[in-house]
């Protein structure tokens, strides 16, 4: 019989243990807390597998390894000054301790409604490396979560990286998370916002997305449409707003009621007022 | 696991500044190996799910959460517990604050959180208000209402400026 939990050094040690079945762990946070802490079923452990890791620049995309955790991340410059709107979801992540273990691959492919890097990672336009013993794939994010929990992860695969396009440095970059409390609180709401402005503060270009206001994170087309060609003044965010709150469906849980969802989704955009 | 044969491995790791090999389940829960297997009962479970604190350790100098990882992890790495930061004879300037400003009541959740301090401390050596109270939000204490450990943290990061870990 063979052993109840592994941590392969690379992806060839981990093809055969895919193919028994077992089941992948990054951080454990989503994973172990699921079964809390005990490992009825295999596992193997992705964290000493150099090559899911790293933050880099590459073909144009800003590559950020799949086991990186969120604290890595938080501290990385390409992270800090080029996607700010992840950083700011990165930095209410949990706890510090959570931030420690939690990787972003474990985020992505855990797709809860919830998962905080989600929205900035829609409005970036992310695409993802998936990889197995076969090849490589890249698919957009938007395409790969179906809905809370599901994903397109074939058998056999592993989420390699994220690679995000890095907006212009002008862009304006906001992040914002609704809960009911600071620390380790889940997101009632969360905006994430890429704005991108000409020299007189006119939009160029929108890219709005909403966390836990349905079964997947929404972008809003009709409310980044609205926006292109108008200032960031009250009366064009107040309409834009008005415009996202039709694009959603949020529903009713113990955390929030789909109407206070709604209501705060289109009141969070007032903050890019300038 | 009952009835089921799990099989051991050979764990190698470094404890609180020295050498361990255990025979256990690659998949045995960290804080169980730790207090049931290894005799070192500072780290305790709270939750047993993430949310509480009281079972961090410090692997590799990061603070985890010793519920949530599986034995096979700490495979060659350094671990340190609440016990190995300092004793009761021989406390660790952190530890040592916390006692001085009556940060300790039932004292359940301070293993975890001055394992959570020497971290944050060692890389933060002058921290603010906010600062500690971020850097203990993951740790939860039923008693004190948090003032009086926000005020022993900042009292050991000016006892021993630089180094806190
Ligand atoms: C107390 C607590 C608070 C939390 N707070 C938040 C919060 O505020 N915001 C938030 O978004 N989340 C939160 N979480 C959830 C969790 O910490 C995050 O979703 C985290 O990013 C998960 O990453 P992980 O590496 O721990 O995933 P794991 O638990 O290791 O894995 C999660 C799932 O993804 C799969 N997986 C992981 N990595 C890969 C990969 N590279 N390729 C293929 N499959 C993979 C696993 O098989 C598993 O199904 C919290 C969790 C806890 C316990
Ligand atoms: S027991 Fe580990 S976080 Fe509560
Ligand atoms: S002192 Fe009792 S829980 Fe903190």
């Amino acid at each position: 019989m063979s052993r109840n939990a592994r941590c392969p050094g690379s992806l060839d040690e981990l093809w055969p243990l895919l193919e028994e079945g077992v089941t992948i762990m990054a951080g454990g946070t989503d994973l172990l807390v699921r079964r809390r802490g005990q490992v009825p079923a295999p596992v193997a452990c992705l964290e000493r597998i150099e090559s899911l890791r790293g933050v880099r620049v590459h073909e144009g995309f800003i590559s950020l390894g799949a086991c990186e955790t969120h604290a890595s991340l938080l501290r990385h410059a390409l992270v800090r000054e080029r996607l700010p709107v992840l950083a700011g979801a990165l930095q209410v992540l949990g706890s510090p301790l959570i931030r420690n273990m939690g990787t972003i691959g474990g985020n992505i492919v855990s797709a809860s409604p919830a998962g905080d890097t989600l929205a900035p990672l829609y409005a970036l336009d992310a695409q993802l490396e998936l990889v197995s013993k076969w090849g490589a794939r890249r698919v957009p994010l938007a395409g790969f979560i179906h809905g809370p929990g599901r994903t397109g992860l074939k058998p056999g695969e592993v989420l390699a990286a994220v690679l995000v396009p890095p907006p212009e440095p002008s862009a304006l970059q906001h992040f914002e998370k609704v809960g009911r409390r600071k620390a380790l609180a889940i997101a009632v709401v969360s905006l994430a916002a890429v704005i991108l402005t000409d020299g007189e503060g006119v939009v160029l270009d929108a890219r709005l997305a909403l966390g836990s206001v349905g079964p997947t994170v929404a972008r809003c087309p009709k409310a980044e449409a609205l926006l292109a060609g108008r200032r960031l003044d009250r009366e064009a965010l107040l309409a834009v707003g008005e415009a996202m709150r039709s694009e959603i469906a949020p529903i009713d849980d113990l955390r929030a009621s789909a109407a206070y969802r709604r209501e705060v989704a289109g009141n969070l955009l007032l903050r890019l007022a300038s | 696991m009952s009835g089921k044969i799990v099989p051991t491995f050979t764990l190698a790791f470094t404890l609180n500044g020295g050498p361990v090999r255990v025979e256990t389940s690659p998949g045995r829960r960290v804080l169980d190996l730790l207090r049931e297997d290894l005799g070192l009962t500072a780290a305790k479970e709270g939750c047993g799910s993430g949310e509480c604190g009281a079972c961090a350790i410090l692997v590799d100098g990061a603070a985890k959460l010793s519920c949530l990882m599986l034995a096979v992890q700490l495979e060659g790495r350094e671990v340190v517990t609440a016990e190995g930061l300092g004793t009761a004879e021989n406390p660790h300037p952190i530890q040592a604050a916390f006692v001085e400003n009556g940060a300790v009541q039932c004292g359940y959740c301070t293993p975890g959180m001055t394992i959570a301090t020497a971290e944050f401390l060692a890389h933060t050596p002058d921290p603010d208000r906010g600062q500690v109270r971020e850097a203990i939000s993951g740790n939860l204490c039923r008693c004190t209402g948090y003032v009086k450990i926000v005020d022993a943290v900042l009292a050991a990061a000016k006892a021993a400026p630089g180094e806190s870990s």
